[in-house]
C-alpha cells in the first residue's frame, strides 16, 4: 500500500474529470467507430481499475440504460419518422391521419435507411456520454468526490451522501415487503402490489432517516467551533454578495450590452463566494481523515482526459467530415486516424495507474 | 461515571412515566448490566445517558443524568460524543459511510481530532477488534457479528470512557456473540472503558457484569446490585440461575462452570431417580419424538379445527426438500440441502447467521425459486403456486413480524387476514384473543410490544391453517416470560398436527420445543437428528442445562423438575 493516498487511489476528482471530459469528447463526434472506441476505452479502464464497492457495479445499469436511450431513439424515428430526407425506403409503416392542427406531425410512414442511420449515430452519441458517467461512478464512488468539499459545504455534503446510501436501502425494503405481502397470500406482482406497499416503505424510510439522525448525533455531527460575530457576519456578507456577482457577471456575460462589464463582476463575484466559503469553513471544527492527495496520477489522469477533449474539439473544428460521417448519401463511416489516436490516449490510466493494491481477490 | 438521581421519563402524549424513580451509579471502568422485562423503558435509560433522551425523542426528564462530570440537561448529544459512545440495537441504523475504515475515522473527524491521531486510532482499533482484514470492506457485505463489531469500533475511536451499548449480541448467532464479548471484555479489563449494556439474552453476558441495574416493572424503581443478588429476585433470569434456584443453591452460580461445581449432588439425584421410575436417561429421546401420524388432538385443542375444511388424510410428509440448491446475487446460499418435514413435528434450524437459514425457510414458503432441486408443500410446488393458495398450505412469520401488519388497528387487520386466508369471518380474532388476551380490536399495531406483534403476526399467518408452520428467529427482542408464552404456543400447535420448522440462534428455545435440529454451515446441512444428540454433542450450540449436568442428558430446567417431582 502506498503510503500516501487513501487505499492508494486516484483522487476521485481525477476519475470524474477523466470521465466528463470522455463525455464531452463523445459530444464533438457522431462517428461511430470513434464512439464505440470511446466505450472500449472507458470500459477497459472500469473493468481494470473500479473500486470494489457495491456501487461500483451500477456500471452495468447505466450501460443498460444507454441501450435503451439507443433503442428509444431508434423507435421514435421510425414511429414518429425523420427530417432527413433519404432515397432508400427499407419499409412503410401505414400512417396515421392526423387533423391538420397537428401539422408537422408525422405517425407511421416511410421508414428511410438514412433517417435509421441518423438516429443510430445520435443514439450512440448520447449513449456514449451515459456511459461515460457511469464509468465515473464506477471508478470513483460520488461519495468520496463529496468528502473533498470544502468544510463550510460539508454538511450538505453528507446530506446528499445519506440521501446516495438511502436509495439501495429503499429497494431492499420494497423487495422486503413485497416477498411479505406474499406471505399474507397477497399477490405480489402488478401495480396494486407496488402502490400497496408503498405507505409501509416510506414509514421504514422515515423510520430509519430518524435513527440515523440519532446516531449521528451521538456520535458529534454538528459540533460547531465558537466563532467571533464579526467573522460570521463577514461570511454571510461575502457569500451573499459574491452569489450577487455571480448572476450580475453572468448575466452581463449573457447579454449584449453587458459586454464590458460581465466577466470582472463574474470573476470578482466568484472569488468573494470562494473567500466566503473559506472563511465558512472556520465554523466546522471537522478534520479529514486520510484526504485523498493530489499527485502526480491524479494529474496524468484528469490530464488524459483533457488531452482526448481537446483533441476531438480540435478535429471537429478542423475535419468536420471525418467526425460526422454524413447520412445522406449513405456513407460508410471510416475511422480518422489523428481522431483515433487522440481517443486512445485515455487508455493511459489504465497502464499508468497501478490497478487497486487492495482490491480483495 | 455515570449517575442517575431520581430520573423520571415522560413521553409527550404519555399519561404514565416511561421509567422513574432510578437512580444509580455506574463507577469508572465497571461493566454494568441493565436488565427487565420488555417494556419497561431499558432503552429509555441507555439514551438518557447520551442525552438522546429528552434532546432528540422529546419528552420530559425530571431528575438528573450526569456523565463524567457533565450534566445531559445542559450538554446536547453532540456535545457527550467525546465521553460517550453509543450503539443502538440496529447497527445498520447507525452507520453513516460505506466502508469500515471511514466508519471508524466518521466519529473522530467530527470531533476535529487531528489526522495523525485518527490514523494511530483507526489503526489501533482495527487490531483490537479484529478487523484489520476488513478494513476495506463495504458496510453492506459485512456478517451480523462484523457489523456489530464495526458499530462499536465507530464508537470507540474518539476515545469514549463510557460505552452504551442496547442489546449488543441479541441478533448474533453464539460464536459472533462469543466474538462481541470479548471485545468488550477486553475494553473493560486492558481500556478501563466504562460499559453499560442492556441485554435479554442473559445467559451469555450475566457472567461478565460487575453490577446488575434491575427495572423490574414499568414505573417501578430501579434494584441494583451484584448478579448473583439481583438475580435471586429478578423476573428475568437465564436458565442457570433457574436450575440454582431449582436447587437451592446460595448464592447463585452464574457460570456454567460455577453451577457444575456444585452439581455434583443434583447430579446424583436425578441419576437415582431416573434409575428408580424406570425412565433411565436413554429415554430420553422416546419422549421427544413427535406425535407422529397423528391428526389433530381429540382433546379441547388450543387451535379449534374449523368445520369447514373437509378431514383429510395426513400425508406422511408435509414438506420435502431434494437435493435443493438456491444461488442468490452470485453466492451460492445453499448446497444439496435434503430434507423432509413430518406433521407434529418441530424442527429448529441452527448456524451462523448467513448460513442459509432464511433461504430454507423462503424456498419452502415459494419467495425463492430453486436453482437446481425440488421443493414440494403439502403436495404442491411453492414458487410456482399462486398467494392465495398457499397461505393455507404454508405461512411464515418473518424475522421482522411488523412487515406482515399493514392496518391501523388490529380489527382491521384480522378482518383483512380472514379474507387474505379465505377463513370465516372472526377465526383470526379468535387466535388473537387466545394468543394475545387484552388486546383490543382499536389498538394500533404499532403500539405492541416485540412479543405482542410476533403474537399479532402469528395469529395472522395461522388464520389460514397451514399444515406448515415457518419462524424466522422468533426470539429476537423476547424477554424470557414472552418466549415461555411462545414455548406454550409452538408445543400446542405441534400436539395439533402443525409441522414448524423454526430457524433460530436460541440454543434454550430450541433445547425447549424442537424434536430434530438440523445444523446449516455454508449452505450445506452438517448434522440433522434428533435434539439431544446434536445439541450435547455441540459446544456452541448446547444449552446451559446440558452444560451443566453433562454426561447426563438433560435440556431443560423444565424437564430437570419433572425428574425431581
Amino acid at each position: 500500500m502506498t503510503s500516501t493516498g487513501h487505499r492508494g487511489a486516484v483522487h476521485p476528482g481525477a476519475w470524474w474529470l477523466w470521465a466528463l471530459s470522455l463525455g464531452t469528447a463523445a459530444t464533438r463526434t457522431t462517428n461511430p467507430l470513434l464512439l464505440a472506441l470511446l466505450i472500449s476505452a472507458s470500459a477497459y479502464v472500469v473493468a481494470t481499475h473500479r473500486a470494489p464497492t457495491p456501487l461500483a457495479r451500477s456500471y452495468a445499469a447505466f450501460a443498460r440504460l444507454a441501450l435503451a436511450v439507443l433503442l428509444v431513439r431508434l423507435l421514435f424515428a421510425v414511429a414518429l419518422g425523420s427530417p432527413i430526407p433519404g432515397t432508400h425506403t427499407l419499409f412503410t409503416l401505414p400512417e396515421v391521419p392526423l387533423p391538420h392542427w397537428a401539422q408537422g406531425i408525422r405517425l407511421g410512414g416511410k421508414v428511410t435507411a438514412e433517417a435509421l442511420v441518423f438516429a443510430a449515430y445520435d443514439g450512440l452519441k448520447l449513449a456514449t456520454l451515459l456511459i461515460c458517467v457511469g464509468a465515473a461512478n464506477a471508478l470513483a464512488a460520488p461519495g468520496r468526490l463529496l468528502k473533498s468539499l470544502p468544510g463550510a459545504l460539508y454538511e450538505t455534503g453528507v446530506a446528499v451522501v445519506v440521501a446516495l446510501t438511502f436509495a439501495p436501502h429503499l429497494v431492499a425494503d420494497v423487495q422486503r415487503l413485497r416477498a411479505a405481502r406474499r406471505l399474507r397470500g397477497r399477490p405480489d406482482r402488478g401495480l396494486r402490489g407496488l402502490l400497496q406497499v408503498g405507505l409501509p416503505v416510506l414509514e421504514g424510510a422515515l423510520e430509519r432517516s430518524v435513527a440515523l439522525a440519532a446516531a449521528m448525533e451521538a456520535r458529534g455531527y454538528g459540533r460547531a467551533a465558537e466563532v467571533p460575530a464579526r467573522v460570521r457576519r463577514t461570511t454571510a456578507a461575502l457569500t451573499l454578495g459574491g452569489l450577487l456577482g455571480v448572476c450580475a457577471g453572468t448575466y452581463g456575460l449573457l447579454t449584449a450590452e453587458g459586454g464590458t462589464y460581465g466577466l470582472p463582476v463574474l470573476l470578482a463575484g466568484v472569488a468573494a463566494a470562494l473567500a466566503g466559503l473559506r472563511l465558512g469553513g472556520r465554523r466546522s471544527l471537522r478534520t479529514r481523515y486520510r484526504p485523498d492527495p493530489w499527485d502526480a496520477r491524479a494529474w496524468l489522469v484528469a490530464g488524459s482526459g483533457a488531452a482526448v477533449a481537446a483533441l476531438l474539439t480540435l478535429a471537429a473544428d478542423r475535419d468536420p467530415e471525418a467526425l460526422h460521417p454524413g447520412v445522406v448519401p449513405l456513407v460508410a463511416p471510416a475511422l480518422p486516424l489523428w481522431p483515433a489516436a487522440a481517443v486512445l490516449l485515455s487508455l493511459l490510466p489504465a497502464l499508468a495507474v497501478p490497478k487497486d493494491p487492495e482490491e480483495p481477490s | 461515571m455515570i449517575r442517575f438521581e431520581d430520573v423520571a421519563v415522560v413521553y409527550d402524549g404519555a399519561a404514565e412515566p416511561c421509567v422513574q424513580g432510578v437512580g444509580f451509579e455506574v463507577p469508572e471502568g465497571e461493566l454494568v448490566l441493565l436488565v427487565g422485562p420488555s417494556g419497561v423503558g431499558k432503552s429509555t435509560v441507555l439514551g438518557a445517558v447520551s442525552g438522546l433522551v429528552p434532546h432528540f425523542t422529546g419528552g420530559t426528564l425530571r431528575g438528573r443524568v450526569t456523565v463524567a462530570g457533565r450534566d445531559t440537561r445542559t450538554h446536547k448529544p453532540r456535545e457527550l460524543a467525546d465521553v460517550v459512545g453509543t450503539v443502538g440495537q440496529d447497527p445498520l441504523a447507525h452507520f453513516v459511510t460505506d466502508t469500515v475504515e471511514d466508519e471508524l475515522a466518521y466519529g473522530m473527524e467530527s470531533l476535529g481530532l487531528a489526522p495523525e491521531v485518527m490514523r494511530r486510532r483507526v489503526e489501533e482499533t482495527l487490531d483490537l477488534l479484529g478487523l484489520a482484514g476488513l478494513r476495506d470492506r463495504p458496510i453492506a457485505t459485512l456478517s451480523g457479528g462484523q457489523r456489530q463489531r464495526v458499530a462499536i469500533g465507530s464508537v470507540l475511536t474518539p476515545h469514549p470512557r463510557v460505552l452504551v451499548l442496547d442489546e449488543p449480541t441479541s441478533a448474533l448467532d453464539p460464536a459472533a456473540a462469543e466474538e462481541v464479548l470479548a471485545v468488550l471484555q477486553r475494553l473493560v479489563y486492558d481500556l478501563g472503558t466504562t460499559i453499560l449494556m442492556a441485554e435479554h439474552r442473559l445467559e451469555r453476558v450475566v457472567h461478565y457484569a460487575d453490577r446488575v441495574v434491575l427495572l423490574p416493572a414499568p414505573g417501578e424503581a430501579a434494584i441494583v446490585g451484584t448478579p448473583a443478588e439481583v438475580m435471586a429476585v429478578s423476573p428475568v433470569y437465564p436458565p442457570v440461575v433457574a436450575l440454582g434456584r431449582l436447587a437451592g443453591w446460595t448464592p447463585l452460580p452464574l457460570t456454567v462452570r460455577d453451577a457444575r461445581r456444585r452439581a455434583g449432588d443434583l447430579r446424583e439425584r436425578l441419576a437415582a431417580g431416573a434409575a428408580n421410575s424406570d425412565t433411565a436417561v436413554a429415554a430420553e429421546l422416546p419422549r421427544r419424538q413427535p406425535h407422529l401420524g397423528r391428526g389433530p388432538a381429540p382433546r379441547r385443542s388450543l387451535f379449534r379445527r374449523r368445520s369447514s375444511t373437509t378431514p383429510q388424510p395426513l400425508p406422511r410428509t408435509v414438506a420435502e426438500i431434494q437435493t435443493l440448491s438456491v444461488r442468490r446475487d452470485r453466492v451460492t446460499a445453499l448446497r444439496h440441502v435434503d430434507l423432509t418435514v413430518a406433521p407434529g413435528e418441530t424442527v429448529a434450524l441452527m448456524g451462523r447467521n448467513g448460513a442459509g437459514k432464511s433461504t430454507l425457510l423462503g424456498s419452502l414458503v415459494g419467495l425463492l425459486a430453486p436453482t437446481t432441486g425440488s421443493v414440494t408443500v403439502c403436495g404442491v410446488t411453492p414458487h410456482r403456486t399462486a398467494p392465495p393458495d398457499l397461505v393455507r398450505r404454508v405461512g411464515l412469520v418473518p424475522q421482522e413480524p411488523r412487515d406482515l401488519l399493514y392496518a391501523d388497528t388490529v380489527g382491521d387487520e384480522c378482518a383483512a387476514a380472514d379474507r387474505d386466508a379465505r377463513a370465516e369471518p372472526g377465526t383470526c380474532r379468535a387466535l388473537v384473543s387466545e394468543l394475545l388476551p387484552g388486546i383490543t380490536d382499536d389498538t394500533h399495531p404499532r403500539d405492541l410490544s416485540e412479543g405482542q406483534c410476533l403474537a399479532l403476526a402469528l395469529a395472522v399467518v395461522l388464520t389460514g391453517r397451514p399444515p406448515l408452520l415457518l419462524l424466522d428467529e422468533p426470539t429476537r427482542g423476547l424477554d424470557y416470560a414472552a418466549k415461555a408464552r411462545l414455548v406454550t404456543v409452538l408445543r400446542g400447535l405441534a400436539a395439533e398436527g402443525h409441522a414448524i420448522v423454526l430457524a433460530t440462534h436460541d440454543v434454550e428455545l430450541a433445547a425447549e420445543i424442537a424434536h430434530r435440529v438440523v445444523l446449516l454451515a455454508e449452505g450445506e446441512v452438517i448434522a440433522d437428528g434428533p435434539t439431544a444428540q446434536i445439541v450435547v454433542s455441540s459446544p456452541s450450540f448446547a444449552p446451559q442445562v446440558t452444560k451443566i449436568l453433562a454426561p447426563q442428558r438433560w435440556l431443560t430446567v423444565s424437564e430437570v423438575r419433572e425428574a425431581l417431582a
